[in-house]
């Protein structure tokens, strides 16, 4: 992408958009915080177990913080493998008394008055998930707690219908599902595990990641407030001892887990011939495909959709850039443009486009790859907004001239940087959106209908969107192809995960 | 019927309408506060072009109009004044005396407003009228129907030719987007409009529904940033028609600001085409500068 403008000896126009408040002449925005007057946190949070908040057998607790101020929010107890045993027990008990002899009907109100009390107290989830995972209020308020609602009251809906869901095959609950959440949407990735396990009338245990365990826990504050029978639903806090102790424990019959790929291969392994029951949904680093007869403008918003979206952490992030190269240097510029009015900076702050990077752990896994990128000769570009002294932040980046061998374009990042690439044909595009060992996810920009339809049809990956990015709905599956899972969550698809076919009666 | 190279040379790029609506709710979603608000909301006055279009337009109606526009409110006199005020050629000459010295300007309707159905000949004598009896803005109509039915040379040369009738005066070019239909064509029409003369491009009429809705404007917004980035010219923008609420205006900044950047946050460069719009800019000042809500009564016509 050389500097095609011929030399006039004028200055290139240029748009002034990233001027901040205070910083210039221009009209910037003030800060529009969200009050958090009503969120009542506590200072500790026990396991909950068995319908009860309990301490930690052996005591033990572990801190968790505000990444955009490295400020401690609570003390969470850590659960050792005897408190996963009782969470495990407790799920027993439930299923064989209570749960799996419940009317479906009876079951389905349940699960419908969790969803209603997450819509009710919608506000204060969001806050709490923007504190203690650092995303932008306006994402947690209109994306992550509308849909963890809709996910409980879509499954709640199949709750006495699951004769009728698999026609032809009766379909019973399978028990105890053991279930592993990541930090990037903590109250979502709850809703996606307990909605239809439970709805399917099966009970849980959840272990929600360490960074951001608070949302869980007060969906297990509004389990205990819907009166859901004790035991249904367990949540065990702690890091990754934690969660092989779910997982491994030998009375679950299921395991769902979402995180890395890393730790997916490890689970697989130690699942292999235990009998149980597994669903996967892992990494990804999905390829964004702009043809050259897109809509420009409205590609460049779903590249920033697809990137920026959560900070990029976002295991179906569209963290690869395939541009069409005859209008490559158009997009660029473009994106580029569209960038600098990107608002990095307080999650709290309602103008907040880029809250603060999720942990200390995946900051230094970011900067080490932007230290890749530019040692591997991709060219760096970041916007010029201004960060906060004390936090987590990453500017949103792109990696200009990134090539296929490159690590930046191989590796999932899970941060806001973006690797840019360029293709001359329709084959080409598709080889090297195909050229991964991940297939979560992928996007393609073409006014052309049926383009679009030929190229997703072709591209290996679980869900793919056309003329947009990022899109959930919890009647559509979502899950991956090769390393990047397997099974599906959502929809009918998911909840088929939680059940064990049967004879037609 | 046109022949495909003379199609060829009025290319626009496409535009996704779903695309479109995502990033105005979007832009919606920004939430303006405080100075930033009292800023915004100086900042509307000093762009609106005070209007009235209607059959009953008389002398006294225009003189007071022009009075408004000369003292917006009188118990906040460090105001800044509106930018135009817009009238029928007819009522050209009393405006232009009411506002004698005040650096506001008069705006004109002309081409046949608002339908434009007329020969060439009398909407070309009509502008140079206009602009003889002082109008130094000139808001004309495009031929819809021409438009519609693919004669875009008609449109642009149509255009050109009012533009040279003009003389001095600024040509806003009306595309009244509520007859176009789709936003490929609102970004078609501002593309032509651009290329033959226009100092702005305007939504709509007022007389037709739907006017100046955000999605249209977005794309408008980027057809002159495009241009912009092309050329190093820079086109003014003019939505107007249902934009009467200060909330509106301040979402239609927000939407400039992170489309074309600060230099089109300028009167120069953005106007708001409105006769309602003033009063509840004003009154959002008071309640910002006093705390307290007042009645529309409290506020002059």
């Amino acid at each position: 992408m050389t500097d095609s403008t011929p030399s006039t000896g004028l200055t290139a126009p240029k748009l002034r958009l990233g001027i901040r408040d205070g910083s210039d002449d221009g009209w910037g925005y003030a800060p529009a915080p969200e009050s958090t007057d009503h969120v009542e946190l506590r200072d500790r949070y026990g396991l909950f177990i068995d319908g009860e908040f309990v301490d930690a057998g052996d005591g033990r607790t572990f801190e968790t913080a505000n990444p955009a101020t490295e400020e401690k929010i609570a003390d969470v107890a850590l659960a050792s493998d005897a408190d996963v045993d009782a969470a495990v027990a407790a799920a027993r008990r439930a299923y064989e008394e209570v749960w799996s002899k419940l009317a479906p009907r009876e079951r389905g109100k349940y699960v419908y008055r969790i969803a209603r009390v997450l819509q009710e107290r919608g506000r204060e989830l969001a806050i709490t998930e923007s504190l203690d995972g650092g995303k932008p209020i306006r994402e947690s308020r209109d994306v992550d707690i509308p849909l963890a609602a809709a996910h409980f009251f879509y499954y709640a809906g199949w709750a006495d219908k699951l004769d009728y869901a698999f026609p032809g095959r009766g379909a019973r609950a399978l028990g105890v599902a053991g279930q592993v959440i990541p930090w990037n949407f903590p109250l979502l990735m709850a809703a996606w595990k307990i909605a239809p396990a439970i709805a399917a009338g099966n009970t849980v245990v959840l272990k929600p990641a360490e960074t951001t365990p608070l949302t869980a826990l007060k969906l297990a504050e509004i389990i205990q407030d819907a009166c859901v029978p004790p035991g249904v639903v367990n949540i065990v806090t702690g890091a990754g001892e934690t969660g092989a102790a779910v997982v491994q424990h030998e009375d679950v019959d299921k395991v769902a887990f979402t995180g890395s790929t890393e730790v997916g291969k490890l689970i697989r392994r130690a699942l292999a011939g235990s009998g149980k029951h597994y669903t996967l949904e892992l990494g990804g680093k999905a390829a964004n495909l702009v043809f050259e007869d897109a809509a420009v403008d409205q590609a460049v918003e779903g590249i920033v959709n697809g990137i920026f979206f959560n900070q990029g952490h976002v295991c179906c992030a569209g963290s690869r850039l395939l541009v069409q190269e005859s209008v490559a240097d158009e997009v660029i510029s473009k994106l580029k443009d569209r960038m600098e009015t990107l608002i990095v900076g307080d999650p709290l702050d309602k103008n907040t486009d880029i809250g603060a990077i999720n942990s200390r752990a995946q900051l230094d896994k970011i900067e080490e790859y932007l230290e890749i990128g530019e040692e591997e000769g991709a060219e760096p570009f970041q916007t010029s907004c201004p960060v906060p002294e004390r936090g987590y932040w990453c500017r949103p980046t792109l990696f200009l001239h990134a090539a296929q061998s490159h690590r930046v374009v191989q590796e999932e990042i899970f941060g806001p940087v973006l690797a840019v690439q360029t293709f001359r044909t329709v084959d080409e595009g598709i080889a090297m959106a195909n050229n991964t060992p991940y297939g979560l996810s992928g996007g393609v920009w073409s006014d052309k209908g049926a383009k679009a339809f030929r190229v997703t049809s072709r591209i290996r990956a679980g869900v793919l969107w056309a003329n947009t990015y990022n899109k959930f709905d919890p009647t559509a599956p979502f899950g991956g192809y090769k390393e990047s899972g397997i099974g599906r969550e959502g929809g009918l698809a998911g909840l088929h995960a939680y059940l064990r076919p049967e004879a037609a009666a | 019927m046109q022949s495909a190279t003379a199609t060829a040379s009025f290319e626009s790029p496409p535009i996704d309408a779903v695309g479109v609506e995502e990033r105005v709710a979007r832009l919606c979603s920004r939430s303006i506060k405080k100075d930033a608000k009292l800023q915004a909301l100086h900042l509307t006055l000093s762009m609106i072009d005070l209007t009235t279009l209607e059959g009953a337009d008389s002398e006294g109606k225009v003189r007071q109009l022009c009075a408004k526009a000369l003292q917006l409110h009188a118990a906040l006199p460090d105001l800044p004044h509106v930018a135009a005020v817009c009238v029928y050629p007819a009522l050209v000459g009393v405006a232009k005396r009411a506002l004698e010295g005040s650096g506001i300007n008069v705006a004109s309707v002309a081409t046949s407003f608002p339908a434009g159905q007329a020969p060439i000949e009398i909407k070309l004598l009509e502008v140079r009228k206009a602009v003889e009896a002082g109008a130094d803005e000139v808001d004309m109509v495009i031929s819809r129907g021409r438009f519609l039915a693919g004669d875009f040379a008609y449109t642009a040369d149509e255009i050109a030719s009012v533009k040279e009738a003009c003389g001095e005066a600024h040509l806003k070019v009306i595309l009244e987007t509520g007859e176009l239909g789709t936003l490929d064509a609102v970004r078609r029409a501002s593309d032509l409009a651009m290329r033959s003369g226009a100092d702005f491009i305007k939504t709509s009429t007022g007389k037709i529904k739907p006017a100046a809705t955000m999605p249209v404007v977005l794309v408008m917004l980027e057809a002159i940033r495009d241009h912009y980035l092309r050329t190093g010219e820079k086109i003014g923008m003019k939505p107007a028609g249902g934009i009467s609420t200060a909330k509106d205006a301040i979402r239609h900044l927000v939407m400039v600001r992170e489309t074309l950047g600060q230099d089109w946050l300028d009167p120069d460069l953005y106007r708001f085409g409105a006769s309602s719009l003033a009063n509840d800019v004003l009154r959002q000042i008071v309640k910002q500068r006093s705390g307290i809500y007042q009645s529309f009564d409290d506020f002059s016509l």
